[in-house]
């Protein structure tokens, strides 16, 4: 079970997207489980969506800026989005966005 | 000690009609034990305590280490519910998820002294030691094991072994402390995985490919019919939920299972090593084995 | 002769006895106390054929539970500063790993004994682990890791780990080298005794000429440390929260005293 990412050193990603749909509160979903990732929300009063990412997969930054962009382009949330991932596809890191974003609202 | 083992699964319409716990994560089996509305959970994810020891070794770090405590009361009364998230890191405990179950269970024990009568759930998804943090791992399972025992004279400690990961390594240690147990059928209960037995000793000791062989040895079937564990649940979140709450109101028992030591005894004298029964012969074999001299200390 | 076996020998006073032929018992003067030292070493005549070679097995969990839980039961109406100290010398290639073991419970052995370690502890005897050889995995949780007090040889064949390295190496995909590298940039992965001394579990590391065979200075010298523990466990905590506090865990343990800080300020 351990060491399924042997060598591979965690990598940090940032971004950061035009938003102006300040969250209402923070938010937690997700796991750092295979396949799947974690994400925290905190609100933010700047309008900006802050996102870092923590992944242990090399060679999909490319990926992750598309995926994040078109998300933040759709749904405009300000925050500080932190992600830990566990190898998530693009769907799931789509899905779980959405959660969080759906969760700070409520 | 109650095994309810019989008819749970002849109920069809309750498995038809049932919401399953284990496919639950731990956050939400820990909330869906407690009275509604009375959750709140202690060093959740925005303290942000991760364990210090992962992303040195290229591994992404989990907000909350992978235990959930979630404070709240349970059929009214005061309840810590403890649970081990096992999709991160198999479920294994590490320092930082180590200390906040045996931290968990050090301040219950201190509520019942100052006269908050406060039980403990423990939710047992864990394959033990995580083996990352392989010594800091084994220092705080005898950290829980330690807080546990402290807990248990004052209020119950009930363990809960729902899904099919199971609760192995040091943890089934602190499993065979709770003051009760309730298993599902697909929850297993043993030190050494299967795996781990044919890796040290040989697949003709322990073949880890047969699942058959596995349940009739670890499973909550087997370890409730020989009374390793005390009650046999169905994987439904009600029926959990009633089964913990009836756990807890039966109140801490005279003497512990481990406090047991004639009755260890006799189960030993009762199996002769060289021919050993047939795991599904083994309740009848202590069934007839009695304790000898040693219990009533 | 394992090393279980040589120093609880060397250490007694007296006759060695024997609960079962894997569970020795001796009785040791320390001062003004008559402390209980208790070993498991290897049977190779033992019924249970994966637990010969001194690996903490069903029968071995049980004999320990019987060995403290009887000085425990003898000493029940002295007053708690008389109350004998238990010495766990600890020599354990690790817990019994076979099919039997499963079907019985190992899993319930271990936790009888390590319920009557905490139980002595509870109750004012000092209990103190003295490592002079493997402290590995469950073994070690139940023979050693429940004491208020950890001394270990500062010697190249005391390994205290969660996994014995041939093991860890197979489940890791690791050679041993790359294990070896591992543990010297993770200090809990280490398999060198000194590095484990820094986790704040040790309470001291004891540098002696023989830690195969030990000589009489080196007798001497873990009698009085082991003196000197009993005299700090009799003033020190019932429980085991003395592992957070020394100065080694103050840096290496700062995330579990972070988690008991903030678990207990938002407790209430």
């Amino acid at each position: 079970m351990p060491d399924l990412t042997r060598g591979t050193p965690v990598r940090t990603l940032n971004y950061e997207f035009p938003a102006d749909r300040p969250p209402a509160r923070r938010a937690h979903t997700g796991v750092v489980g295979s396949g799947d990732l974690e994400v925290l929300v905190t609100p933010e009063p700047a309008p900006v969506a802050r996102v870092r990412v923590r992944t242990s997969v090399d060679g999909f930054d490319t990926v992750w800026r598309t995926v994040l962009e078109r998300f933040f382009a759709r749904h405009r949330v300000a925050g500080n989005f932190e992600l830990n991932d566990f190898g998530a596809t693009p769907g799931v890191v789509t899905l779980r966005l959405r959660q969080a974003i759906e969760e700070s609202r409520t | 000690m109650t095994s309810r083992t019989h008819d749970v699964y002849a109920d069809w319409r309750a498995l038809l009609d049932r919401a399953s716990f284990i496919e639950l994560g731990a956050r939400a089996r820990a909330v869906a034990l407690l009275d509604t509305g009375t959750a709140r959970e202690l060093c959740g994810p925005f303290d942000r305590i991760e364990s210090p020891w992962l992303e040195p070794q290229g591994v992404v770090p989990e907000s909350d280490d992978g235990v959930i405590v979630v404070k709240g009361r349970l059929d009214g009364r005061p309840a810590v519910v403890i649970a081990v998230e096992q999709a991160f890191r198999g479920g294994g405990v590490g320092e930082v998820s180590g200390a906040k179950i045996a931290a968990a269970l050090s301040l219950a024990a201190g509520d019942n002294r100052d006269g908050t009568p406060t039980a403990a759930i423990l939710l047992l998804e864990t394959g033990g030691v995580r083996l990352e943090e392989a010594n800091l791992g084994l220092a705080t399972v005898a950290e829980v094991c330690s807080a546990l025992l402290e807990l248990r004279p004052l209020q119950p400690v009930i363990g809960v072994i729902a899904g099919a990961l199971g609760c192995f390594g040091g943890m089934s240690i602190a499993a065979g402390l709770c003051t009760r147990l309730i298993m599902t059928r697909e929850g297993r209960l043993g030190l050494d995985g299967p795996q781990v037995i044919e890796s040290e000793a040989g697949a003709a000791e322990f073949d880890a490919s047969d699942h058959p062989l596995i349940w009739s040895i670890d499973g909550g079937t087997q370890r409730t019919g020989t009374a390793l564990a005390d009650t046999l649940v169905l994987d439904d979140v009600t029926a959990i939920r009633s089964a913990v709450i009836d756990a807890v109101a039966q109140g801490v028992p005279a003497e512990h299972r481990s406090q047991r030591l004639g009755e260890l005894r006799a189960h030993l004298h009762a199996v002769d090593p060289a021919d050993p029964p047939e795991p599904s012969g083994l309740a009848a074999a202590w069934a007839t084995a009695s304790p000898q001299e040693g219990d009533a200390q | 002769m394992s090393r279980g076996r040589k120093w609880t020998g060397a250490l007694a006073d007296g006759d060695v006895a024997a609960v079962i032929p894997s569970v020795i018992t001796a009785d040791l003067t320390l001062g003004g106390d008559t402390a209980r030292l208790v070993a498991v070493v290897p049977d190779p005549d033992s019924p249970y054929r994966r637990a010969r070679a001194g690996e903490v097995g069903l029968a071995e969990g049980l004999s320990l539970a019987e060995a403290v839980t009887r000085v425990v039961t003898e000493d029940a109406r002295l007053p708690d500063e008389r109350r004998r100290p238990v010495i766990a010398v600890v020599d354990v290639p690790s817990q019994a790993y076979g099919r039997l073991e499963e079907l019985l419970g190992i899993h319930h052995a271990l936790a009888v004994a390590t319920d009557a370690y905490v139980t002595a502890r509870t109750a004012g005897h000092p209990v103190i682990a003295l490592i002079v050889g493997t402290a590995l995995s469950g073994g070690f949780l139940a023979h050693g890791a429940q004491a208020g007090q950890i001394l270990a040889l500062d010697d190249p064949g005391v390994v205290i780990h969660a996994m014995h390295k041939e093991a860890a190496a197979k489940v890791t995909r690791r050679t041993i080298e790359e294990l070896d590298e591992l543990g010297r940039r993770i200090l809990p992965l280490s398999y060198a005794v000194a590095d484990w001394a820094q986790l704040g579990l040790c309470d001291e590391l004891l540098d002696v000429q023989d830690a195969g065979d030990p000589t009489p200075e080196d007798v001497q010298k873990v009698k009085a440390a082991l003196a000197a523990a009993v005299g700090r466990a009799r003033q020190g905590p019932r429980d085991l929260s003395g592992r957070l506090t020394s100065p080694s865990a103050r840096h290496t343990r700062a995330a579990s005293r972070r988690v008991h800080e903030a678990l207990a300020a938002q407790w209430r």
